[in-house]
């Protein structure tokens, strides 16, 4: 429905309905942290920002033509085959049996807490200088050509 | 209170590997430059809710740090996306991709 939807308001809702039901398998296989990060992050600031560019750019009609039919034909044929091939191969696996005993607590914050600053220090820094040098440029690339105007004139 | 036992690991499978291939379909099918950026957002979370799965199934919490990482990098990401898009809207009043042949206008 995300993909196939005209509209592309109808698709951000049917993708925050998505990302709802996926933060509800998140809860069901203990990720509790995750699961409110997900909501957050997701449904809360990345479908707000794409609201906001759809609102922006005033593509709420329907205003996208169709692709020529060779295109969506092999669009059509090729993820088919990507499917199969990837239900064929798993297929082939032999089955999980359900483990024994599931630790219950790596879920929660302190399990993660732990986890994140004591072996993966280093990928959080890197992650935080990556936000810090994304926002810096998201805000550049958006008010590049408000400065050239005024040396035009 | 074993969620495996209740659903075997091989659904969780199946059912990222779908949501893969829609996310690919949506790529490869729309022309709307904002729609395939949430096509890759669809992918995204098809990766993050596999590696969730064998995390919980293997009770290591190194997966779902993973996961931190990639929602942290998948918000960089759209961020400057779409500060590109709205960029390439403003020259051209559009963001069909099919009219970003060219490099340079």
């Amino acid at each position: 429905m995300t993909v196939t939807s005209r509209n592309p308001v109808h698709s951000v809702i049917f993708l925050i309905g998505c990302f709802f039901a996926i933060a509800g398998h998140y809860l069901l296989l203990n990720a509790q942290f995750l699961a409110v990060v997900h909501i957050i992050v997701y449904a809360g600031a990345i479908m707000v920002l794409f609201l906001f560019t759809l609102m922006m750019m005033n593509l709420n009609e329907a205003s996208e033509g169709h692709k020529p039919a060779l295109a969506r034909i092999s669009a059509v044929v090729s993820a088919g085959l990507l499917l199969f091939i990837l239900i064929a191969a798993l297929k082939k696996t032999e089955p999980f049996a359900p483990p024994l005993t599931i630790d219950h607590s790596i879920g929660l914050v302190k399990a993660l807490g732990n986890t994140l600053l004591n072996e993966y220090l280093l990928p959080f820094e890197f992650v935080s200088i990556l936000l810090l040098s994304s926002m810096v440029g998201a805000v550049l690339i958006a008010k590049r050509d408000k400065s050239p105007k005024p040396e035009l004139e | 209170m074993n969620i495996f036992q209740e659903i075997p690991l091989h659904n969780y499978l199946f059912l990222s590997a779908i949501l893969f291939c829609i996310g690919v379909f949506g790529v490869l099918l729309r022309r709307n430059a904002i729609i395939i950026f949430m096509s890759i957002e669809l992918m995204f979370n098809a990766v993050n809710l596999l590696l969730v799965a064998f995390s919980t199934y293997y009770s290591d919490s190194g997966g779902q740090v993973f996961v931190f990482f990639i929602m942290a990098v998948a918000a960089a990401e759209v961020s400057v996306g779409l500060a590109i898009l709205v960029t390439i809207y403003r020259n051209l009043h559009s963001v069909d991709i099919d009219e970003l042949k060219s490099l340079k206008w």
